[in-house]
């Protein structure tokens, strides 16, 4: 075996030119399937962070309208032991509303929360563009909607009507924008306790929201499934964010599965290459492989010489393709910008992926040499030495 | 008689050798010879006589299409491909017209291939005795050149290194001076007879050229895939004729 190795390395750097030539081509493959891998993955975390980032992916609330979850502490823990990959549980007590300003009104989604919690979900102060989070009873912030279209500032005194006709005064602390038109224009959000004290609902929230961890985001939906076996509670509802989003779960697998076809075409013709390549160098090798068979190296060691050549192939065309990869998508992230000077798409290195790319073109490779050193093993001496 | 088959190192008996399917070619036809251990043999024949499938066979690269040849006590017809290479690589050693050695390799390492290729390790000593017989042909000071590098003259005498890297019993050599002038033939001759006294390894050589079938023990002729004369030398000319 050792002895075959060291043939397979004497072979390959007997014609650097080609096996230079062997790696780059490799190297490409790799490079390209860690380029479009990447950026496919930088795409959809960027979509996903964007569009669910800041929203509850999974979301617990009584089936019946207009009837609320009492008891609520205990549920959240239930959840929270429930499934580990559950982060971020935020009790939430919403109800419409209407603001009542200078004889007009306008409709109102008033979502009281636990604060500390919902940071976790809504990075509420990322998402302040002015003023403060509410922090005594009585205060609210709003959409940046009503800072522009109704002139309402900072400090300001507003009048929320709710459905029980009662009229609660509350003050505006700050405003957000969640870049989202439908919440900047309704949403109105208060701590948890002004919600249960001005809606007259102690100790009962409407829904329970909640995150998963950003790895198991895709198996939302079985974690959901998981939570409501355990939950065990018919009243429940358990909605999660892919049955929510069908759409934008079809464009993601569509996207998925073009960059799966990408680099199974790439992967393929690499290994067409190589196994092209090597056989040729059987070719070229068949001289020294007769000789070597006629001084007694069994057919078993020659097949083991053309393998260790697809190894090494593999190895070095791996390490070449995830130098180039990197440096794609490092070239991709500097030249490739918005106005704003931010990545067009937002490239993450997954060390994983990237080991995965360079044990595929290993594998490949290893696949690939299969051929030749089957075609080195039926090479008869007397045939290299009858013929020279 | 009994002494004798005992002391022969290669027994061949009834060979024929027939090359193709549909057009057949009789190569070689009911060879009977055999050769005693120590004994420095040549044969002579023009060329498509069959001297070279002959010596193929010998040397368990080719198989008898009749007949059988016996190896220091192996049958070649029973043996699987994987103990032909062993008997290759441990009972013999070859020299060919054209030294065909490893060009990516130096002397010295491919005189070591027949070693490392028994799957044994290279040791210290291993590594002095191959450098020995570069010394013996008179190659030490290029042991670390690669092959591509050598003189034709060099590169035979590198061959002939190897060949005997594996102590081996028999040494075959088919025409190992035909690419070589009349003073390196004249050296490489006087090597292998030395070496043929020295360690008493069998030799089989292939040769045109008479004058040098002269100096070995026994001369056979074939002609036409027969034997045509079989004499030990001192002999008369034409006493040992079949």
């Amino acid at each position: 075996m050792k002895l075959a190795f060291k043939i397979a390395v004497r072979f390959l750097g007997s014609s650097k030119v080609q096996t230079l030539f062997i790696i780059l081509g490799i190297g490409i493959g790799v490079s390209v399937q860690i380029f479009i891998g990447s950026l496919i993955t930088g795409l959809q975390t960027s979509l996903i962070d964007k569009t669910i980032g800041n929203s509850s992916q999974i979301t617990v609330a009584e089936k019946e309208q207009g009837t609320y979850i009492t008891d609520y502490t205990r549920w959240m823990d239930k959840i929270s032991s429930s499934d580990a990959k559950i982060n971020h549980i935020v009790p939430v007590l919403t109800s419409p509303a209407f603001l009542k300003q200078n004889n007009a009104s306008t409709s109102l989604l008033l979502k009281g929360m636990d604060l500390k919690k919902a940071a976790g979900i809504y990075d509420l102060k990322n998402r302040l563009t002015s003023g403060s989070l509410p922090q005594k009873a009585n205060e609210v912030i709003l959409g940046n909607t009503f800072q522009k279209e109704y002139n309402i500032k900072k400090g300001d005194t507003i009048l929320v009507l709710l459905p029980s006709t009662k009229e609660e005064k509350m003050v505006v602390t700050g405003f957000f924008d969640f870049k989202v038109s439908a919440l900047n224009d309704s949403w109105a959000i208060t701590n948890l306790q002004t919600a249960q004290t001005i809606l007259d609902q102690k100790n009962a929230v409407t829904s329970i929201e909640m995150q998963v961890d950003k790895g198991r985001i895709f198996s939302a939906d079985a974690i959901a499934q998981k939570l409501e076996k355990n939950l065990n509670d018919s009243s429940f509802k358990i909605t999660n964010w892919k049955s929510d989003n069908e759409s934008l779960l079809s464009g993601l697998n569509g996207q998925s599965i073009s960059s799966y076809m990408i680099q199974v075409f790439v992967l393929i013709s690499v290994v067409l290459g190589i196994a092209s390549v090597l056989a040729i160098t059987v070719m070229q090798k068949s001289k020294q492989v007769g000789i070597l068979k006629a001084m007694g190296m069994k057919d078993s060691i020659t097949s083991f010489v053309f393998l260790s050549e697809g190894f090494l192939l593999g190895i070095f065309g791996a390490i070449a393709g995830i130098a180039f990869g990197i440096g794609l998508l490092y070239s991709f992230s500097t030249f490739a910008l918005n106005p704003d000077k931010t990545p067009v798409v937002p490239v993450s290195l997954d060390i994983k992926f990237i080991l995965f790319s360079g044990g595929i073109a290993i594998v490949s490779c290893l696949v690939a040499s299969l051929i030749p050193a089957l075609k080195s093993k039926s090479l008869n001496p007397i045939d290299i030495i009858k013929n020279n | 008689m009994n002494d004798m088959t005992q002391n022969n190192i290669i027994q061949i008996e009834h060979l024929d050798k027939i090359y193709g399917k549909d057009i057949k070619t009789h190569v070689l036809h009911d060879i009977n010879l055999s050769f005693q251990e120590g004994t420095f043999n040549s044969i002579i024949g023009q060329s498509g006589s069959g001297k070279t499938t002959l010596l193929n066979m010998i040397g368990a690269l080719d198989k008898p299409t009749n007949g059988s040849i016996v190896i220091d006590g192996k049958d070649i017809n029973k043996l699987s491909n994987a103990k032909l290479a062993n008997l290759r690589n441990e009972t013999m050693g070859f020299v060919f017209q054209f030294h065909y050695l490893l060009p990516e390799f130096t002397a010295l390492e491919n005189v070591l291939l027949p070693f490392e290729i028994s799957g044994k390790k290279v040791d210290k000593q291993v590594r002095q005795e191959a450098e020995q017989y570069l010394e013996l042909v008179d190659l030490k000071d290029y042991k670390n050149n690669l092959v591509t590098k050598l003189s034709g003259g060099q590169q035979q005498r590198t061959a002939i290194a190897r060949a005997l890297m594996n102590h081996p019993k028999i040494l075959l050599a088919d025409e190992p001076t035909g690419n070589l002038d009349s003073d390196s033939t004249e050296l490489i001759y006087e090597l292998l007879r030395d070496i043929n006294q020295n360690l008493k390894t069998t030799f089989v050589i292939i040769t045109h050229d008479r004058r040098i079938a002269e100096k070995a023990d026994r001369i056979i002729e074939i002609k036409d895939g027969r034997i045509h004369m079989d004499v030990n030398n001192g002999e008369k000319s034409g006493e040992g004729i079949q």
